[in-house]
């Protein structure tokens, strides 16, 4: 029942990633606590869409778990708030991604990951395109086609394996 | 019979004769299995002689059949606890086990009693024992050698900590003492499920951490496995590891670390340069920071060197250099390390203060990007805060006082950055400066104040200001001349600056002005500056006859509220204040409450509602604090001034008409709003101050409260009345003023036009009466539950059931000295709640809602561990509550519901359909509130069981689109983390 117990595991591909700063909890502010006005949006990077945009999906994404690494896509850099654009009138989200090292063998699970977590957190109405940052990864091209292709993404999700892993992506931090 | 002494132990032992020499091993065994129970329940009434007899014969018996053996060891257990036990017996028995039992092939019980014995043995005999020499412990170690249950090895640790800590003699067998403990190191074991010894493997890794954090002498094997263990991947292992370095430390020295340190720092680098865990980082600075600490502790011969200073050079060469890189890829753990170093003495702080600061500096005007600048402040403040700890400076050593200039020019820099986050942590290295005693110089010291006055009252983002205040507020107690001589004037004069651009600006530059002057009273002489500038402005505001100086004086007795906290601490400073600043308030009160004051127009805003309302908290505060005495001086002059018009103690007294707030009549009806201000005053007193007439006080409150057709003042009337019958004593008086208030209420509230005055009394009262526990209370509540089956009266009472569990802000709380039973709240729920269920089955349908609205109001204001507990019983009831239309009912029904489904989920299954159905019902409600609340219990459910859930999941899913579009964001975040985890139930990877 006790003893000694070591345990072999592969070694990680990129072991020594640059950490960043978490940007911690949005403040919720006295307006957005008023019942009767909608919010809009006033993330400054997102600033001059015009109102009532409110959707901010950094905050959606921020907290989706690298296959890689254990710690969350925005410690890693690789969803940063600028890289995201929203545009509310007309449905549609654009998320660019960048992979933690140019060859990255999960880039196109990361944005499958991203993918389904806005797919289930977003309403219908929105568009979404998903996509590497250009000039950050060595198959860039491959992956983005991929990532674009519904069929795919949703055969992907037929797949039971890669779907564990993707929920296990998505899965909140214990 | 031996217990009761009819029978000897000899006796027995030849009764047993036959069995106890029988040749089936099996017979013999029951024979002593007897024999041993017999001496475990009369051990202690054994003679000398009998007991050596028994020792023989059982050390005789441990060689016996091993059928034979667990018995024998049970009478040795016996004999072990005998007091009479002579000399070298215990040595003997100890000797005989060693030799002749092996021990790691009996059964765990029976391992279990070997220790016992030896346990034993240590405790009474531990002279004796340490006679043995070291071949104690080497039996020892051969006995607990391959140990593997957990519940003996907590047993074992034990022997061992305490061998190690009493000093036996270890002799040669240092490393098999470590090698047979150390095998269990990291420990990893979990405890099995329903397991009933309660053995948590925390309990194992501190006993074994006692053990080997008990000597130096583990230190040449210890440190190596503790290094291998650090690289481990289980990340236990690695905090194990580290937090076992640390335990060391504490006993270790510099000698026993010396070959150690180059490996142990690569491997501490290693794991803060690189690991993902907050966890495991925080024990390697605290690991760090325990050897440092060692280190700088250890006692030098004259001959070693200064392990110290070689050590935190490698710690500086290798962290150095990434405090300069310009892309600053590894600055924030290489300052941490650094930091846990420099913390852990001041020699080691000055060591790396030398080297790191200069090159902070300097990195800091090389880096031109305010993101950067602020990341290299942040760790100049970390430094600037560990000088903090080590307090006073002293002047020839300290490299910070070398460097005054430039660290000076930098936070000044800072605070002139446009950027906000680059000034607030420059505001907060303002205050670290401050702090240092002997570090600012008075030019310095007249420039930060000259900052703070900018900031708090130029600076656009509130966020600034704000800072800039409070580090003024916790400055200014250690300069306070600095302070009053230059940041008062600066402020006094800004708000009695008249602009002509009399817009927007000047509004909140005066209102900053205010928080700002409120904010640096902190220390008494300052106070005794502020509070005549804040009253001065007041009185300026009364004039003047623009329409928003309603609201500025609402801004200026906020202010004056603040100062009265922060006043409370001092006595002197609290005297003063309540001094100056009551008699001024009433004065100002009254002169604008006189019927024919000369203008009309002039100060009636002082008496709006709002106004009065911001007067009370400033009176109570100023009040709360007071000494008896000072106290008792006070009470008699304010009681006067309301009962008699006596107005002599106010500042300008001389006014037009008398002042008669009791007194009926048409023009008085201003007068005798002031009933505020007296209630915030007489209802703040200490328990210990007696108010002077007292009776007729309470008979004149209680004929407004019922007469009076403004509501603010029967409300304000009803609320002292109140707060006083709370205080008052117990006894005869008691009782006849509240059969006085009984016999108004009674009438009244049965018919007539003042029927809503009377419920507002008997609200109050009634909350008085529960919070202390008074018998009339519950009589009182049956009277308000009766209530809400009134048409008219029902809503207004079931909503007041709200007021009876919430914490006032005004009077009958615990900061008024007010009489409150810590469970009032629980007492009423367990006497109440039956009551409401009961009346709201028995309820016509018009009225059953406000039954349902007062249980809500009481439920939610019981702290939850007490309701998961009550809850079940009233589930069908709450379940018919989310029915309710009324908002206030549906959410604390599903406040209440929600951590039920976390806590219940069994029982809460039963009705997860009728539970999907409300919920997501109340998913659009028109109450964002509601609607943020059904969302969270939506998500709650999950945590039923899956099987039960996945029938609704399809329509959990689709429906919770909808509030994924939600026009506010709080509910879209609900939405997005409870429909993420519906997506996840039942599917692979959950």
């Amino acid at each position: 029942m006790v003893g000694p117990g070591p345990s072999g595991m592969a070694p990680l591909e990129n072991a020594n990633p640059l950490i960043y700063r978490r940007s911690g909890e949005r403040p919720v502010t006295a307006r957005e606590e008023d019942d009767e006005l909608p919010d809009s949006i006033d993330d400054r990077e997102i600033f001059d869409i015009s109102p009532p945009a409110f959707l901010n999906p950094a905050h959606l994404i921020r907290s989706i778990n690298d296959p890689e690494h254990p710690l969350t896509l925005e410690e890693l850099n690789v969803v940063e708030q600028v890289r995201v654009k929203v545009n509310d009138a007309e449905s549609t989200v654009a998320v660019e991604f960048t992979p933690t090292i140019p060859h990255c063998s999960m880039a196109t699970l990361i944005g499958l990951s991203i993918k389904v977590k806005l797919i289930r957190s977003l309403p219908d109405r929105f568009k979404l395109d998903v996509h590497i940052t250009p000039g950050t990864h060595v198959s860039e091209h491959a992956v983005n086609k991929q990532l674009a292709d519904k069929e795919r993404v949703a055969a992907a999700l037929e797949n039971s394996h890669l779907l564990e892993v993707v929920n296990q992506c998505l899965s909140a931090r214990s | 019979g031996v217990k009761d002494g009819s029978w000897t132990v000899l006796q027995l032992v030849e009764a047993l004769g036959s069995c106890l020499e029988n040749t089936d091993p099996w017979m013999r065994g029951r024979g002593i299995q007897l024999l041993s129970q017999v001496l475990l329940q009369c051990y202690s009434l054994l003679q000398e002689t009998e007991v050596l007899h028994l020792v023989l014969f059982y050390e005789n018996r441990l060689q016996d059949h091993h059928l034979v053996i667990p018995s024998v060891l049970q009478g040795l257990r016996a004999l072990s606890m005998c007091e009479v036990l002579s000399p070298g017996l215990a040595v003997s028995v100890l000797k005989a086990i060693f030799q002749e039992v092996h021990v790691q092939s009996l059964l765990q019980l029976d391992r279990y009693t070997v220790y016992t014995i030896i346990t034993n043995f240590m405790g009474t005999r531990e002279e004796e024992l340490k006679g043995l020499g070291a071949d104690f412990t080497f039996g020892f170690i051969q006995v607990m050698d391959g140990e593997k249950d957990p519940r003996n090895l907590l047993v074992a640790f034990q022997i061992v900590r305490d061998i190690i800590t009493k000093k036996y003699a270890l002799g040669p067998f240092v490393e098999e003492l470590f090698e047979v403990t150390s095998c269990y190191f990291p420990i990893d074991f979990t405890p099995p499920p329903s397991d009933p010894h309660g053995i948590q493997r925390e309990d194992l890794i501190l006993s074994l951490r006692a053990i080997l954090a008990s000597t130096p002498q583990f230190a040449e094997f210890l440190v190596p496995l503790l290094i291998e263990k650090m690289d481990s991947d289980l990340q236990s292992a690695k905090i194990d590891s580290l937090q076992t370095l640390t335990a060391c430390c504490a006993v270790y020295g510099q000698k026993e670390l010396q070959e150690f340190l180059p490996s142990l720092w690569s491997s501490l680098r290693r794991e803060v340069f690189q690991t993902a865990s907050e966890k495991v980082e925080a024990e390697c600075l605290a690991a760090l920071h325990a050897l440092c600490a060692c280190l700088s502790r250890s006692v030098l011969s004259p001959d070693t060197e200064d392990l110290l200073d070689s050590f935190l050079n490698n710690i500086l060469q290798d962290c150095r250099h990434h405090l300069c890189e310009p892309d600053m890829k590894l600055v924030w753990p290489s300052a941490k390390l650094l930091q846990a170093a420099a913390g852990a003495s001041l020699r080691a702080y000055h060591r790396i203060t030398l080297v790191v600061l200069p090159l902070l500096l300097e990195q800091y005007t090389k880096h031109l990007q305010s993101s950067q600048r602020r990341t290299i402040l942040e760790m100049l403040l970390g430094f600037l805060e560990l000088q903090q700890k080590w307090g006073h400076m002293e002047e020839d050593e300290s490299t910070l006082l070398l460097l005054q200039a430039s660290v000076c020019s930098v936070v000044f820099a800072a605070l002139t950055d446009p950027s906000v986050q680059l000034q607030l942590v420059g505001i907060r290295a303002l205050t670290v400066l401050g702090s240092l005693q002997g570090f600012l110089s008075p030019s310095n010291l007249e420039l930060v104040v000259d900052h703070l006055i900018r900031l708090a009252l130029c600076e656009e983002d509130s966020q600034s200001s704000e800072a800039a205040m409070e580090a003024a507020g916790s400055l200014a107690p250690l300069y306070p001349k600095v302070f009053s001589g230059r940041m008062v004037p600066r402020l006094e004069d800004e708000l009695q600056s008249e602009r002509e651009e009399s817009s927007h600006d000047h509004c909140s530059l005066q209102q900053r002005c205010l928080r700002a002057l409120a904010a640096v009273s902190t220390h008494t002489s300052i106070v005794m500056e502020t509070v005549p500038v804040l009253l001065q402005h007041l009185r300026k505001v009364q004039k003047g006859s623009e329409v928003g100086n309603a609201q500025d004086m609402v801004c200026v007795c906020q202010s004056l509220h603040r100062v009265a906290l922060q006043c409370q601490k001092d006595e002197e400073c609290c005297w003063y204040y309540h001094q100056t600043v009551v008699p001024c308030l009433l004065a100002m009160a009254l002169q604008a409450a006189m019927p024919e004051s000369t203008n009309p127009l002039m100060g009636k805003a002082l008496l709006e509602e709002k106004v009065l309302a911001a007067m009370v908290p400033v009176i109570s505060a100023a009040t709360t604090h007071l000494s008896p005495e000072l106290a008792a001086e006070s009470v008699s002059h304010v009681v006067s001034l309301f009962l008699d018009g006596e107005v002599s103690f106010l500042p300008q007294n001389s006014f037009p008409c008398s002042f008669q707030p009791f007194e009926d009549g048409e023009c008085l009806e201003s007068q005798r709003r002031l009933v505020a201000l007296l209630m915030a005053f007489v209802c703040s007193l200490p328990h210990n101050v007696a108010i002077p007439q007292q009776d007729r006080l309470l008979r004149e409150l209680l004929a407004l409260s019922c007469s009076c057709s403004c509501p603010f003042t029967t409300t304000t009337a009803a609320k002292c009345f109140a707060g006083l019958v709370n205080k008052h004593l117990a006894g005869q008086q008691l009782d006849e003023i509240l059969q006085l208030a009984m016999n108004r209420i009674e009438p009244s509230l049965a018919e007539g036009s003042c029927r809503t005055q009377a419920l507002t009394l008997l609200l109050w009262v009634t909350k008085a009466l529960v919070l202390r526990y008074h018998p009339l209370g519950s009589h009182l509540t049956d009277k308000l539950l009766g209530l809400l089956g009134d048409t008219e009266l029902g809503p207004a009472t079931a909503d007041g059931f709200s007021l009876l569990m919430v914490e006032s802000p005004d009077v009958l709380h615990k900061g008024c000295h007010a009489d409150v039973r810590i469970m009032f709240r629980q007492r009423f729920f367990t006497d109440n709640v039956p009551k409401l269920v009961q009346g709201f089955h028995g309820a016509g349908p018009d009225v059953k809602a406000n039954y349902l609205k007062g249980l809500s109001h009481v439920l939610n204001h019981v702290p939850k561990p007490v309701l998961v507990t009550e809850l079940p019983k009233l589930l069908s009831l709450l379940l018919e509550a989310l029915s309710c239309l009324d908002h206030v009912v549906q959410l604390s029904t599903l406040n209440c519901l929600q951590p039920l489904l976390l806590e219940a989920p069994q029982i809460m299954s039963l009705h997860v359909d009728t539970l999907v159905t409300k919920f997501l019902s109340l998913t659009s409600s028109p109450t964002m509130a509601v609607r943020i609340a059904a969302l969270r219990c939506v998500h709650a459910l999950t945590s039923l069981p899956t099987t039960v859930l996945l029938p609704y999941k399809a329509r959990v899913i689709r429906a919770l689109a909808k509030p994924l579009d939600d026009k506010k964001r709080l509910v879209r975040k609900e939405a997005v983390a409870a429909r993420g985890e519906w997506f996840l139930l039942g599917s692979p990877g959950r």
